[in-house]
C-alpha cells in the first residue's frame, strides 16, 4: 500500500500509523497510537463467546492430537492379533481392589476374562471375570513402535504392566485385535483425509471461483456449467464409480491419495460457488475500484485486495466441508472400495460391522467407530457454524 | 410460462451432456477392459481362446477405437435405440437390467421425499413459532444428529435394533415368502412393513436439513410488519401464521426438491447396498466391483438424469408458485 499513499499533491510530513486507519496527522514529530482491533481479533472475540462452537473446536483439536500421537496413545499395535481373545468384550477401568480382609487398596487395573461355553450353541464366549485383576499403568513399556515412522519408542500412555496380559478397553474384534488401539490409529487416517481433501478442494474452489467471479463472461458460464454438472450428480454413485477404478494392486499410500483426490474432486463446487458470489459482490465495491484506478494489476487486485476480505468466510465454508469428506471416506471404505485392510480408518473398522450377526455378538465393533464418525462430523458442523457467524461482520 | 419451460429444458442439454461425459469417463477409467479380463479368466481355467472370436468381440464393442468414437457410439446407441451397451457379467443388454431397478429407486426416492415433507413441515413451523422452547431444542438436537449420522451407519444401527429387539431380520423389500409371489394385498402390506426402515434412513438427513431451512425462513417472515398487522387486526393466531408467512416460507420447500433429491438418490444407493434392497444401488455396486462398466456407467448416467429431472420439476413448480421467477 505504501507506494499508493504518495498519490496527490500533499507535501507535508508523512505519518504512517502501523495499524489502523490513516488519520489526519497531528503535530509533526508526535506519533499517534490509536486503539484499533483488527478483523481477526474481532472474529476471535466473537467466536470465543460461542460456547458450543468453542467446545466443538476443542473436540476437533483433541481428535487431531489423538491422530498425531496415535502410536503413543494406543496400548497395542493395530495389527497385533491374538486369536485366543476373539470378540472379547470391553473391560472397565477400575482404581481400587478389595483385599480378602475387606480393606481396599489402590491398584489401577482392568478385569481379566474367563471362558464360558454357551449351552445351546456350544460356542466359546468371553465374559469379564471380576475376580481376575490385570494391573495396568501409565507410561508403561509395551510393544515397540516408531513415532511418525521416525523415532523408535516403546512407551505407551496406558497399558498392562505385563505386556502379555489382555487389555481390551473397547473390546476385541474377530482376530482378537484391540478395538481401542485400532480406533486411535483410525483417527489419524480418517481425520487427515478430511484435512488433505479439504486443502485440495480449497485450491480448486478458490482458483475456479475467483476466475469465474472476477472475469465473468464466457469463462464464468463454462465454470458455472461445470459446477452445475458436478453438483447435480448424486455423490455416492459417482464416488463409487471413481473409487472402483483404483487397481487392487496399488500400495496403501497411493490408494490413500487417490481416495483423497476423489473425495475432494466433488467437494470444491460449493466452495467455488461461494467464492464466486463474494467476488461478484466485492468487484463493484469502492475499495476495489480505487485500487483499480491506482493501477493495481489484476493479480494484485485478486490476491491483495479481494481474497483477503474473503478469508474468514472461506475458512468457515472449508470447516463445514470437512465432515463431507470424512463421511465420504468412511462410506467408501465401509463398502470395501476405499481404503483397504492393512490401513486402519474408521470406515475400514466399520467393515467388520457389515454382518448383522457379528454386530449382535460384538456390538462394540459398530458402536465405537460410528460414535467417532458422528462426534467428528458434529464437531466440524458446530465449529463451522460458529465460525461462519463470527466471520459475518453484519450480524449482531 | 411455456417459454420459460422451453428455456429451462434447453438449459438442461449441456448439463446432461456433461453428465454423460463423466459417466463415460467412469466406464473408461478402469485399466484394461472386461474383454481382457474375460480372456484372462478363460485361459486361466484352461479354456481355449479363439483369436478370431476375440477380434470379432473387439470389433463389436469398438475397444480399439479412440475415446471420442467410443463415446459417440455409446451415446448414439442410447439416443437412437435406447441401447445402453452390453453387460458382460450378465451377458445381456444393459437396458434389460436397469429399468426395473431404476423404477424401484424412483419409488423409494419419491416416498422418502414425501416423508421428508410430511415430517419437516409441522416440525419446522413448530420450531419457528416456539423458538427456544424445549420442543424446539429437542428437535434441533435430533436434527443435528440426523445431519451428522451417515446413512449407512443409521442403517446398520436400525438393523441391529430390529434384529436384537424386534427379532425381525431387516433387508430386502419383501419377506422371502412373498418374494416370488404375484402382487396382492398381502404382498403390498408386507412391502409397506419393510419399507419404513429404508425410508426413515434415507429421509433422516434431508428432513433435518429442511427443518433448519424452514425454521430460518419462517423466523424471518414472522418478524415482518405484515404479520404484526394481521395480528393487530385480530386474526386468529393459526391464520396469522398458516395463511401468510408459512406460504412464503414454503417456496424453499419446493426448491428443496432440487437439492434434496440428489441427496436422496445418493442415500438410496448406499442404504440399498447395506439393506440389500432391489434398487439400483446393489446392482451398480456389483457392476463396479466386477468392472462391468457399461452397466455401471449407465446406472450413474440415469441416476444423474433422475436428479436433473427433479431439479427441472422443482424449478417449474417454483415458477408456478412465484410469479417473480416466471417473469424474469
Amino acid at each position: 500500500m505504501s507506494t499508493h499513499e504518495t498519490f496527490g499533491t500533499y507535501s507535508g510530513p508523512v505519518h504512517t500509523v502501523a495499524d489502523g486507519p490513516s488519520i489526519s496527522p497531528l503535530k509533526a514529530g508526535k506519533t499517534v497510537s490509536t486503539a484499533t482491533v483488527g478483523p481477526w481479533r474481532l472474529i476471535a472475540g466473537k467466536l470465543v463467546r460461542q460456547k458450543v462452537a468453542m467446545f466443538a473446536g476443542a473436540v476437533i483439536l483433541i481428535l487431531y492430537l489423538i491422530g498425531l500421537f496415535a502410536e503413543f496413545l494406543a496400548p497395542s499395535l493395530p495389527s497385533t492379533s491374538r486369536p485366543q481373545y476373539t470378540y472379547a468384550p470391553p473391560q472397565g477401568l477400575s482404581f481400587f481392589v478389595t483385599k480378602p480382609d475387606g480393606s481396599t487398596e489402590f491398584n489401577f487395573h482392568v478385569k481379566g476374562y474367563k471362558v464360558e461355553i454357551e449351552k445351546v450353541a456350544l460356542r466359546r464366549t468371553f465374559v469379564v471375570d471380576d475376580t481376575k485383576v490385570v494391573p495396568i499403568g501409565v507410561f508403561v513399556k509395551g510393544p515397540r513402535y516408531e513415532l511418525w515412522g521416525l523415532i523408535p519408542m516403546d512407551r505407551h500412555l496406558i497399558g498392562p504392566l505385563n505386556p502379555n496380559d489382555p487389555m481390551y478397553l473397547l473390546g476385541a474384534d474377530r482376530l482378537g485385535r484391540d478395538v481401542f488401539s485400532r480406533l486411535v490409529y483410525g483417527t489419524r487416517i480418517s481425520m487427515s483425509i478430511g484435512l488433505v481433501g479439504v486443502a485440495m478442494s480449497l485450491v480448486l474452489g478458490v482458483v475456479l471461483g475467483s476466475i469465474s467471479g472476477f472475469y465473468g463472461g464466457w469463462v464464468d458460464t463454462v465454470i458455472q456449467r461445470m459446477i452445475e454438472v458436478v453438483s447435480a450428480m448424486p455423490t455416492i454413485p459417482l464416488w463409487l464409480g471413481l473409487a472402483a477404478a483404483i487397481p487392487l494392486t496399488w500400495s496403501p499410500v497411493n490408494v490413500y491419495f487417490v481416495i483423497t483426490i476423489i473425495v475432494s474432486l466433488l467437494g470444491w463446487t460449493s466452495l467455488a460457488r461461494e467464492v464466486r458470489g463474494r467476488f461478484l459482490a466485492l468487484r463493484s465495491e469502492d475499495f476495489v475500484t480505487a485500487a483499480m484506478l491506482d493501477g493495481s494489476s489484476e493479480k494484485r487486485l485478486i490476491f491483495r485486495h479481494i481474497l483477503p476480505s474473503l478469508t474468514s468466510h472461506i475458512l468457515a465454508v472449508v470447516t463445514l466441508a470437512v465432515p463431507t469428506m470424512i463421511v465420504a471416506e468412511t462410506s467408501l471404505s465401509f463398502l470395501g472400495i476405499g481404503l483397504k485392510p492393512p490401513v486402519v480408518s474408521w470406515g475400514v473398522l466399520l467393515q467388520d460391522a457389515q454382518n448383522i450377526r457379528t454386530v449382535a455378538t460384538a456390538p462394540w465393533l459398530l458402536i465405537w467407530p460410528s460414535l467417532a464418525v458422528i462426534v467428528a462430523v458434529l464437531s466440524f458442523n458446530f465449529f463451522g457454524d460458529g465460525l461462519r457467524d463470527a466471520a459475518d461482520p453484519y450480524d449482531n | 410460462m411455456l417459454g420459460y419451460i422451453f428455456k429451462r429444458v434447453l438449459y438442461m442439454i449441456p448439463t446432461l451432456f456433461g453428465m454423460s461425459l463423466i459417466s463415460f469417463l467412469i466406464i473408461q477409467l478402469p485399466p484394461g477392459d472386461y474383454l481382457t479380463s474375460m480372456i484372462a479368466t478363460m485361459s486361466d481355467s484352461g479354456q481355449a481362446v479363439d483369436p478370431a472370436q476375440i477380434e470379432r468381440l473387439k470389433e463389436i464393442y469398438g475397444f480399439d477405437d479412440p475415446f471420442y468414437i467410443q463415446y459417440l457410439k455409446w451415446i448414439w446407441g442410447i439416443v437412437s435405440r435406447g441401447d445402453f451397451g452390453h453387460s458382460f457379467e450378465w451377458n445381456q443388454p444393459v437396458s434389460g437390467l436397469i429399468w426395473g431397478r431404476m423404477g424401484s429407486t424412483l419409488v423409494i426416492s419419491l416416498l422418502s421425499l414425501l416423508f421428508v415433507w410430511i415430517v419437516a413441515l409441522p416440525i419446522g413451523i413448530y420450531s419457528a413459532v416456539r423458538r427456544h422452547s424445549i420442543g424446539d431444542h429437542v428437535f434441533t438436537f435430533f436434527g443435528f444428529i440426523g445431519l451428522a449420522v451417515p446413512n449407512f451407519i443409521l442403517a446398520l444401527v436400525l438393523m441391529y435394533f430390529a434384529y436384537r429387539y424386534l427379532g425381525q431380520s431387516v433387508g430386502g423389500l419383501n419377506s422371502p415368502e412373498y418374494a416370488e409371489a404375484p402382487w396382492s394385498l398381502a404382498k403390498v402390506g408386507d412391502f409397506l412393513a419393510h419399507l419404513w426402515i429404508p425410508i426413515i434412513i434415507i429421509g433422516a438427513s434431508g428432513t433435518a436439513a429442511l427443518i433448519r431451512v424452514l425454521r430460518a425462513n419462517l423466523t424471518d417472515e414472522l418478524h415482518k410488519p405484515y404479520v404484526i398487522t394481521a395480528r393487530a387486526k385480530g386474526l386468529p393466531e393459526y391464520k396469522v401464521i398458516l395463511k401468510y408467512p408459512v406460504r412464503i416460507a414454503l417456496n424453499p420447500f419446493v426448491s428443496a426438491i432440487g437439492w434434496v433429491l440428489p441427496h436422496l438418490v445418493s442415500g438410496v444407493t448406499i442404504t440399498a447396498i447395506v439393506l440389500n434392497l432391489p434398487t439400483a444401488g446393489p446392482l451398480l455396486f456389483r457392476a463396479l466391483v466386477s468392472q462391468d462398466m457399461y452397466l455401471a456407467g449407465s446406472f450413474i448416467l440415469l441416476l444423474s438424469a433422475l436428479t436433473l429431472v427433479g431439479m427441472l420439476l422443482s424449478d417449474l413448480l417454483l415458477a408456478l408458485l412465484d410469479p417473480r421467477i416466471r417473469f424474469n
